[in-house]
């Protein structure tokens, strides 16, 4: 042996190598990545009320979009908090069966979410074109809807490993942090939700 | 090889003579013909001369740091563990900051005061109002009048009366420019939508330059305009002149060249009050031989450059909006000289 | 886990694990699988000091047109894409992918102590992309579609009215690439720092280059954001006809500026604190003793990265605003000098209460003094509203921005590479040549920019392509681009000595400045593994503050690729990463989602015709493989007894 010597160490060998929850980094690179997103939400929020301020009729010469469609959009994504706050809560406990159940409810319910959102875009009541407030309306659905395919895919990738050996240990943290992203997904889409069908009825 | 050595020298002394305060120039923010850009060189100077001490403390400091503690020798030391002095340090550091939080403040206080003093008394009789509308690559230039026939509007070239105030209103015709005359005041940026308003008033009679100050396109290094301010008097007889219509030809040059005028495209862009021409495209021509320069300050208002320019404004202001005009050179004599009668 | 009593740790047959594990492919597919952060980090050094050139390049071509009254060198149509190209080249295409990406991912860490950046691959994903936006830009210029509305491309200019044609579309679209580059880079980075730094290295204890990397990656994850929206809303406009810039239809001209700006602002201290992260770093060291003032230079990062957030309104003092919301801005423009001065003022007390021993990076902190002093001071002058008014776009502005970036940024730069290139090459750079190139640059530069703040007040506006005789600027103007043949030799002095030095450099050894950080410790250039023996910490200079018997770590696997993560404010390690080995899949995935950026451009099908493919690569990616991270412990580090 070369280099022989004696000295006092810190061993991390009996450390985990999975971890859930704030612990893990993907957790801490979803809320950095969270956090980007919501910093875009925010701006076209605030550049949509900033053209508000600059027009005398809101809107201008469109009707409000059809409020149903965003009303059960709504209510889709409040339910879908239930399937991923249990994909969630079993992750932790190594139940493949569970957390493979959990996520196949939730890309159900993202199916849905999309489907119900393909008729809010017919139901917007103008095109992208018509104005500032219509070019707000569509930029603020458009990605909001990104958000909402980009997860159900990444949901529906997860449920796809589920069924293969690979999913254990950490993969099972994903499983969970993906339901982080999912509630960061409906939280926006009922900002998103007020903003486009509330606020042109009263601002 | 010696000869271009003392040129580089001659250029070299010119330049600090030109930047140096001692130099004249009709266009700098440090030579103010108007009490606005007084104001605001007073300012700068003031903010300057803090700023310079400053400097010259910082980097005196550091400086004799650096002298004091260097060590010349090429190994390392080993690094200093104890720290004796830091604690009288903290405190100069701390005063340091003290001084330059103070130092701050007074530059905003003295910034808020001038800005009051800029923008000036706000009621004030006999005030003169100027529209004044951005487009590419020129100045429209409108007084207006709640008689519609005695509102004046021309291009580029702006008269005012010496020491009577002026309120600026702004526009654009397409993106923004911005009107910006240094010796006069402040900068405005022009842009669409409602408009902007300030105001100046020029002490001493004189020609001072401006020139666009936001990037525009193509020809936003030739857009540029005059502020020329003359006696109450003198100012008046301008306005009275500009309010008349064109007047007519009176040789048979000048009527050849009005027919040319008409026939030819230059009524697709161009007014010439008193004629059937009344595009508001491109500049007013009612009273082109009145200007000092033509194309924004571009060229000097000469037969030479006006045939130049009116043949063919791309050679001059690639880009520019107005189109080549070929043309017989009999006819374009005779529109020259019609143009050049239009006072 | 315990701290053990000594033991013996059996070296060589560990060290050779880890370089297999540790290793990277070669050859020419390998190149596109690399993952670890030295590689990264120097294609990122590498390609912008390239682009550095390049915008080097267009500025010498603008200043030879301007050189004389009424020149012809360049026609106006040229001389717009230049000024705009020049401008975006080095702020986006330079500016932060050396200093904060290049630099960044190269030492972060290694100075945070451990073996690789998180989310390797992600950081593999951020070059390509960075390298598309540039390819994208340059394509555009050498096609005839080079931008050619200035580096912030205002509308109505901008937009589709009076811009046909596709050259601000490339534009926009070269901002969506380096942004999202810029905010991969952040969140390794950020994650990196805050949770992979080696035991011992509390909040407290964690040098000042960490801390400004951290900040900046908040920045970024903050401002970069408004600059994607305002893209995208010009694209936009462009290409489907929306309206949001467009007066007739409820639209607003200065929605642009404040959207741009309120990333503008923060994007110039993106730029700059790494400059002052760099001073720290480097003060410290040879002045021979620990910074002095840590706490408060930490804290006036941190207030410089918030503060930066509330400037912005001060590129639009022209505007028309209300002159009570102008005079707020004045106040946070000055506000923001008072951290700058506070670091300034601790940099000057180390080097006093010291022993001060320049090598040749310091010559350049040196010229960092000076030329930055002068633009901050120009800044506060440019606070002032009333002051604003005269000289806001022109060329004093241009006066006051390059002694900041070039001040603030790349001469830190240059005392970086003097410093860090002994460490990436293994080999010491010439002393002559650095004071030839110091000397060359710093006279040039000075010719060059002082000379532009006369020309400013005396009426000189920005980007105009020529000028008339009779505005008496010509002499100055002359003078202004004689300074740029001095900095062009003072840059090929470098680059000599660069290409010299690596091959035929004095040999550096671990530590030639005797310095206290981690990057220190390993060899020059650091093994794949980084270090061989994983460091605990003692104090803020891990070197000069270890006990002899300072514990190292064991205890990973060397068997695949470990690291240790721990947690955020003491550094107690918490649990053991697998860290991504090497993987074609970011390179594949960059290729897909530049197909889906560029087709944008041109068709808004672009969108959902480009999604599947980047799905698929994502998904491959992301989908795990190899062993189970369950499977019994095959060789972890042994500790033997006796």
């Amino acid at each position: 042996m070369d280099n022989l010597r004696g000295r006092p160490v810190l061993d991390v060998s009996d450390l985990p190598n999975v971890a859930f929850g704030s612990k893990n980094v993907s957790w801490l690179a979803n809320v950095l990545y969270m956090t980007i997103e919501g910093t875009m939400f925010a701006l076209v929020i605030a550049s949509y009320f900033y053209l508000r301020t600059r027009s005398t009729e809101w809107p201008p010469g469109n009707s409000p979009p059809y409020i149903w469609f965003g009303v059960a959009n709504s209510i889709l994504l409040l339910i879908s908090i239930l399937p991923a706050y249990w994909v969630k809560t079993k992750a932790p406990t190594g139940d493949r069966g569970k957390v493979r159940l959990g996520l196949l409810i939730l890309s159900l319910f993202g199916a849905a979410c999309i489907l119900v959102r393909i008729y809010e875009f017919t139901a917007l009541n103008c095109r992208w074109s018509d104005n500032a407030y219509a070019s707000c309306v569509w930029i603020l659905m458009g990605i909001h809807s990104g958000h909402i395919v980009t997860e159900w895919i990444e949901t529906l990738t997860l449920l796809s490993i589920s069924f293969t050996d690979k999913m254990e240990g950490m993969r099972m943290a994903d499983a969970a942090i993906n339901s982080d992203y999912w509630y960061f997904v409906v939280i926006t889409g009922w900002i998103v939700n007020f903003i486009i069908y509330a606020t042109p009825r009263f601002l | 090889m010696f000869a271009s050595v003392l040129s580089t020298m001659g250029s070299v002394l010119v330049a600090l003579y030109q930047a140096s305060p001692l130099s004249p120039g009709g266009h700098s923010a440090l030579h103010p013909s108007a009490p606005q850009a007084a104001h605001i060189e007073w300012l700068y100077w003031v903010i300057f001369w803090i700023c310079f001490s400053a400097f010259v403390l910082t980097f005196a400091v550091f400086t004799r740091g650096s002298a004091r503690t260097y060590i010349s020798q090429p190994e390392p030391l080993p690094p200093i563990k104890e720290h004796p002095n830091d604690s009288k340090a903290v405190w100069y550091v701390g005063g340091a900051i003290a001084v330059t939080v103070l130092s701050l403040f007074a530059v905003l206080f003295m910034s808020v005061i001038t800005g009051k003093q800029v923008e000036g008394a706000t009621a004030e009789k006999n005030v003169l109002t100027i529209q004044i509308t951005g487009h590419q690559w020129w100045w429209e230039i409108q007084y207006p009048n709640s008689q519609a026939y005695q509102t004046i509007t021309t291009a580029n070239e702006i008269h005012v009366p010496a020491g009577r105030r002026v309120i600026i209103l702004t526009k654009s015709a397409d993106v923004i420019h911005s009107f910006w005359a240094p010796s006069i005041t402040g900068k405005r940026d022009v842009i669409p939508g409602p408009s902007s308003a300030f105001s100046f008033e020029v002490d001493k009679p004189g020609i001072y330059h401006g020139q666009c100050a936001e990037f525009c396109g193509l020809q936003h290094a030739h857009m540029g305009f005059s502020v020329i301010a003359e006696p109450e008097d003198q100012f008046e007889a301008w306005e009275k002149e500009q309010i008349a219509p064109a007047r007519d030809p009176t040789t048979p040059d000048q009527l050849r060249g009005r027919q040319v005028f008409l026939t030819h495209a230059c009524v697709m862009c161009h007014t010439i009050r008193g004629t059937d021409a009344g595009s508001r495209v491109g500049p007013d021509l009612t009273h082109i031989a009145s200007r000092k320069m033509i194309a924004a300050e571009t060229l000097p208002n000469t037969r030479g450059d006006l045939a130049g320019w009116i043949s063919d404004p791309q050679v001059i202001k690639p880009g520019t909006l107005m189109v080549p005009n070929p043309m017989q050179p009999d006819d374009l004599q005779a529109l020259i000289t019609y143009l050049g009668s239009l006072q | 886990m315990a701290i053990s009593e000594p033991v013996l740790v059996a070296d060589s047959d560990h060290i050779a694990r880890l370089a297999q594990t540790w290793r990277q492919p070669p050859g020419f597919w390998g190149w596109f699988s690399n993952v670890h952060h030295t590689a990264i980090g120097t294609r990122y050094m590498v390609t912008s000091f390239i682009f550095l050139g390049l915008g080097g390049i267009l500025a010498a071509l603008m200043r030879i047109q301007l050189a004389r009254p009424e020149n012809g060198f360049l026609s106006p149509d040229t001389y717009n894409q230049f000024f705009t190209m020049h401008g975006s080249t080095m702020i986006f295409l330079f500016a932060v992918p050396m200093m904060f990406q290049g630099l960044g991912l190269y030492l972060v860490p290694l100075i945070c102590g451990t073996r690789n950046i998180a989310f390797p691959r992600l950081a593999a994903f951020s070059y390509y992309i960075y390298l598309g936006g540039g390819l994208l830009l340059w394509i555009g210029l050498l096609t005839n579609t080079g931008a050619d509305v200035g580096w912030f491309s205002y509308v109505p200019l901008a937009g589709p009215a009076f811009s046909p044609g596709k050259r601000a579309d490339f534009w926009a679209q070269m901002i969506t690439f380096t942004e999202v580059s810029a905010l991969a880079t952040a969140i390794c980075i950020a994650v990196t720092i805050l949770r992979h730094r080696a035991p011992g290295m509390t909040l407290n204890r964690m040098p000042i280059i960490l801390w400004e990397k951290l900040v900046i990656s908040f920045m970024i994850i903050f401002a970069m954001p408004s600059v994607m929206v305002v893209s995208s809303m010009l694209l936009l406009d462009r290409l489907i006809g929306t309206q949001f810039f467009n007066l007739a239809l409820g639209g607003d001209v200065l929605l642009y500026q404040h959207l741009f700006w309120f990333f503008g602002h923060p994007e110039v201290y993106i730029i700059f604190l790494p400059g002052t992260a760099i001073v720290s770093t480097m003060v410290p060291v040879f002045s021979r003793r620990h910074i002095f003032g840590y706490t408060w230079i930490v804290v006036s990062v941190v207030a410089t990265g918030f503060l930066g957030f509330g400037l912005w309104v001060h590129h639009m003092f022209a505007t028309g605003i209300p002159q009570m919301s102008a005079s707020f801005f004045t106040a946070a423009s000055l506000v923001i000098v008072v951290p700058t001065a506070t670091q300034f003022f601790c940099w000057i007390a180390t080097i006093w209460n010291g022993r001060l021993q320049p090598r040749i990076p310091m010559l350049w902190i040196f010229g960092f003094f000076f030329v930055f002093l002068i633009g901050g001071l120009s800044g506060v002058m440019l606070a002032s509203v009333p002051v604003n008014w005269q000289v806001h776009d022109t060329y004093f502005v241009v006066a006051h921005f390059h002694y900041v970036l070039i001040g603030g940024a790349l001469f830190p730069m240059f005392a970086g590479l003097y410093y860090w290139l002994p460490k990436i090459t293994g080999r010491m750079m010439d002393s002559t040549l650095c004071h030839w190139h110091f000397w060359l640059f710093f006279i040039g530069f000075n010719m060059t920019f002082f000379t532009m703040h006369f020309l400013g007040l005396r009426g000189m506006p920005r980007r105009i392509y020529t000028y008339s005789p009779d505005m008496h600027w010509g002499a100055l103007n002359m003078l202004a681009t004689c300074g740029v043949v001095f900095m062009t030799a003072g840059l090929v002095v470098f680059l000599v000595n660069f290409f010299h030095s690596k091959a035929y450099g004095d040999p550096a050894g671990n530590n030639p400045w005797a310095a206290g950080s981690l990057e220190w410790a390993t060899t020059s250039p650091p093994p794949h593994y980084n270090f061989s023996e994983l460091p605990t910490v003692n104090g803020r200079e891990a070197l000069w503050d270890n006990e002899p018997d300072q514990p190292i770590v064991v205890g990973l696997r060397d068997d695949v690729p470990e690291v240790l993560v721990t947690n955020t404010l003491d550094s107690d390690p918490e649990y053991r990463e697998e860290s991504a080995g090497p993987s074609i899949w970011p390179f594949l995935t960059s290729i897909t989602v530049s197909a889906a950026f560029v087709g944008s451009i041109f068709t808004a099908w672009a969108i959902p015709v480009g999604a599947p493919p980047v799905i698929v690569t994502l998904i491959g990616w992301l989908w795990p493989r190899g062993h189970s991270p369950s499977a019994p412990v095959e060789a972890k580090e042994r500790l033997t007894h006796g």
